[in-house]
């Protein structure tokens, strides 16, 4: 065999390791585990999936559906744990209406009714309470969402980080989405809605362990406003769409094109992030396309309708550096690949360890 | 941004990529060893290995600092963390590399108090912050990183810091290449010479290289157009027979160097007789320690450690992919067993190391299979 042919040979081996449901077999729950990358993944697939054994949740959408006799039902659920509670641009009370609206959102139904769990910290100021709940409750308003039902409880001193959220939203999917993970085509053109990486940025310099200052804000925000406009101007031709939070763009893109069995390639270049986030994340060693955002979405539309889809997108308030960054092709199954503009291409992996815990 | 986007323009890499192919002589093989590990991750991110005329090969070679780490140096940190009740502060890499005992991020998942710094600077403000706890900085690199580190333990002696000290596990990068340069099993035409640490020792400290063993060196910068210049420099001497060392990244490195961070160095550290490599065994005066006049700061002597050398797990061929003897992809656990998520060898850890940078980069490359 040619050192070729051992080459192809070998890769085809990796690929196919590497494609396979993670197995859960760390003896600890270390922080990479809640990072949204690969551990995260081998912890869903190797242990939350077999166990539990839903068909619906095994599609891994950001929200569970169920059909009901007057439509179909959307119910997801989200914990913050964000540190610190307050950051600039946004704070844990915020995060907690426009994270659970989101899931919501990207599957295509808009958010009816929520609930809020909350977690409290014995000795937590109740000025800090208090702006967290008025936080909670403008950004339901912003989002047109009512909290229905609520719960809380009281921790020892130590035992939380001054207050943890958790909400659970239910909404009707709308009648013009037709919206799967595994709906990515080969053909369709990748759009992301503004520039990536700001939330996990802003969080990262907030803890002040950087020595970094930079006007970097959360990107925090609804996103029915531009799940609304592609719908409306590209209908069934919107086959996914994914709220890039946790491990960011370069995560989510690899959690599709594994559910979709396609291959992504991305523009490196045209991918939209503001100067000060290239900057920081440059300084920090960090790959922009890793880090988390709160108010970012990527739809994957059909190239008939990829221009009208982005065209009202950025007339979205919000979404005006809204942007085609690639585009989804049939080989290689499973991956993502980057065009750093350079003539070469690399691969895209999923966030390995943990780069930057508790962003949300 | 400025300073570094100029540096990754696709229409200048594509043009110097179009010159290549005029200074290769046909038919001949050459292999250049980019020495760095910053090098290494450049040229997979960017794709440079496609960009390249065939018969050029570019070899990995054993400057990732994280990887060169043996096991036992990676066990002393954790015994630290774990039964000494120390904070130990180190860079993000270290903490996933693994030791016979596990990692430093799993030993804090074990409740061990391991802070991820991006400085020594920030470990020594752990250390003004936490008075009553000891605080020790894992310092690994090369003649890169050891400057910043011979800063800090002089800030911390200044300013009386008595509850921060440091694990040195710093290394110089000659001992190494004279390592390589005199093993047999390989053949290597010409280096890209390590850009940062020739800023601290300057150029001139590779002039070895060509006298002692006829290779070609140009010392490089770390953006795409600067690897592929380096490349072309080095081709272009080689065409024509010459053999020296040159600067590429003169808009950083001298010949001279860097005086001052030398001088704090040859202050704060002191050469060690022998100092344990992965992949290269023990290489005399190859490694720094901490000096008589600062071992109030010297881990090593404040702690009692174990010290004890650590074989490689036998399925590992991080040492032969560190030589450049084998290419990362050849090693038998590559991607199956040993992954950047749960590594075997140092390699596959640090974003720099060889494995590592192939596998989250590289390994779609495929060739057409000929059996």
């Amino acid at each position: 065999m040619s050192a070729d042919a051992a080459h192809a040979r070998k890769l085809r081996i990796v690929q196919a390791a590497h494609s396979k449901p993670g197995r859960f077999r760390d003896a600890h729950i270390t922080m990479a585990h809640g990072a949204g990358g690969s551990s995260t993944q081998t912890l869903i697939e190797g242990l939350l999936l077999p166990t539990l054994q839903g068909e619906r949740l095994a599609e891994l959408a950001d929200a569970g559906t169920m059909a009901l006799a007057g439509g179909t039902l959307a119910i997801s659920t989200d914990s913050f744990v964000v540190k610190p509670i307050r950051f600039p641009g946004g704070s844990i009370g915020e995060l907690a209406v426009n994270g659970t609206v989101n899931d919501l959102a990207v599957c295509g139904a808009r958010a009816c009714a929520l609930t809020l769990s909350m977690i409290l910290e014995e000795g937590l100021d109740a000025v800090e309470l208090r702006a967290e709940v008025t936080a909670v409750a403008a950004s339901a308003e912003r989002a047109e969402v009512e909290v229905i039902s609520g719960d809380t409880k009281v921790v020892e001193r130590g035992h939380a980080d001054g207050m943890y959220i958790c909400t659970t939203g239910v909404g009707l999917v709308d009648a013009r989405a037709r919206l799967s993970t595994a709906g990515l085509t080969p053909g369709d053109h990748v759009l992301v809605s503004g520039p990536v990486g700001s939330h996990g940025m802003a969080i990262m310099l907030a803890r002040g362990q950087f020595s970094i200052e930079a006007p970097i804000e959360s990107d925090t925000a609804p996103l029915w406003p531009a799940v609304d406009a592609l719908l409306d101007a590209a209908g069934p031709d919107v086959h996914c769409m994914r709220d890039a939070t946790r491990g960011g763009v370069a995560s989510a893109l690899n959690e599709l094109a594994r559910a979709s069995l396609v291959g992504v390639v991305i523009h490196e270049t045209d991918v939209p992030v503001e100067a000060a986030v290239s900057a920081a994340a440059e300084l920090l060693g960090i790959d922009p396309l890793y880090v988390a955002n709160e108010g970012r979405l990527l739809a994957f539309v059909a190239p008939t309708s990829a221009g009208a889809a982005l065209a009202a997108l950025r007339a979205v308030p919000g979404c005006e550096r809204a942007t085609d960054i690639g585009e989804v092709v049939a080989e290689p199954e499973g991956m993502v690949l980057v065009d750093p503009g350079f003539g070469g291409r690399r691969v895209l992996d999923m966030l390995a360890g943990d780069p930057l815990p508790r962003i949300c | 941004m400025r300073f570094s986007h100029e540096y990754r323009d696709g229409a200048l890499g594509r043009g110097l990529a179009a010159e290549l192919p005029a200074l290769v002589a046909p038919g001949r093989t050459y292999k250049l060893m980019e020495v760095c590990g910053g090098h290494t991750h450049a040229i997979y991110r960017y794709g440079i290995q496609e960009l390249l005329p065939d018969g050029v090969e570019l070899v990995h070679g054993p400057g990732c600092p994280v990887c060169v780490l043996p096991m036992g140096r990676v066990d002393d940190a954790i015994t630290l963390a774990r039964e000494q009740d120390v904070i130990l502060a180190c860079f993000g890499d270290m903490m996933r590399v693994p030791g016979s005992l596990g990692t430093l991020l799993e030993a804090k998942a074990l409740g061990a108090d391991v802070r991820m710094v991006y400085s020594p600077l920030d470990a020594l403000r752990i250390a003004r912050e936490n008075p009553g706890r000891q605080v020790v900085f894992f310092a690994i690199g090369f003649e890169t990183t050891a400057p910043s580190t011979a800063l800090t333990l002089r800030r911390a002696r200044d300013e009386g810091i008595a509850n921060f000290s440091c694990l040195c596990s710093h290394v110089l990068i000659e001992p190494p290449l004279r390592a390589l340069l005199d093993s047999p099993d390989l053949t290597l035409d010409g280096f890209v010479g390590p850009g940062h640490v020739a800023t601290v020792v300057g150029a001139g400290a590779f002039g070895f290289i060509p006298r002692d063993y006829a290779k070609p060196v140009v010392v490089s910068g770390f953006e795409p157009l600067d690897v592929l210049q380096s490349i072309r420099m080095l081709l272009a001497q080689l065409a024509s027979g010459r053999c020296e060392v040159e600067i590429q990244y003169t808009r950083v490195v001298t010949w001279e160097g860097n005086p001052r961070a030398l001088a704090a160095m040859e202050e704060v550290f002191e050469l060690r007789e022998h100092f344990e490599w992965r992949g290269l065994g023990s290489l005399p005066r190859s490694a720094l320690r901490v000096s008589e006049a600062y071992s109030a700061h010297d881990a090593e002597r404040r702690f009692a450690l174990p010290g004890v050398q650590i074989a490689d797990p036998r399925e590992c061929q991080c040492g032969e992919v560190l030589r450049g003897v084998i290419k990362p992809w050849e090693c038998r656990v590559f991607g199956t067993a040993c992954t950047p998520e749960r590594a075997i060898g140092a390699c596959m850890v640090s974003p720099e190391g060889a494995c590592a940078a192939y596998y989250s980069y590289g390994r779609h490359a495929r060739e057409p299979e000929v059996v």
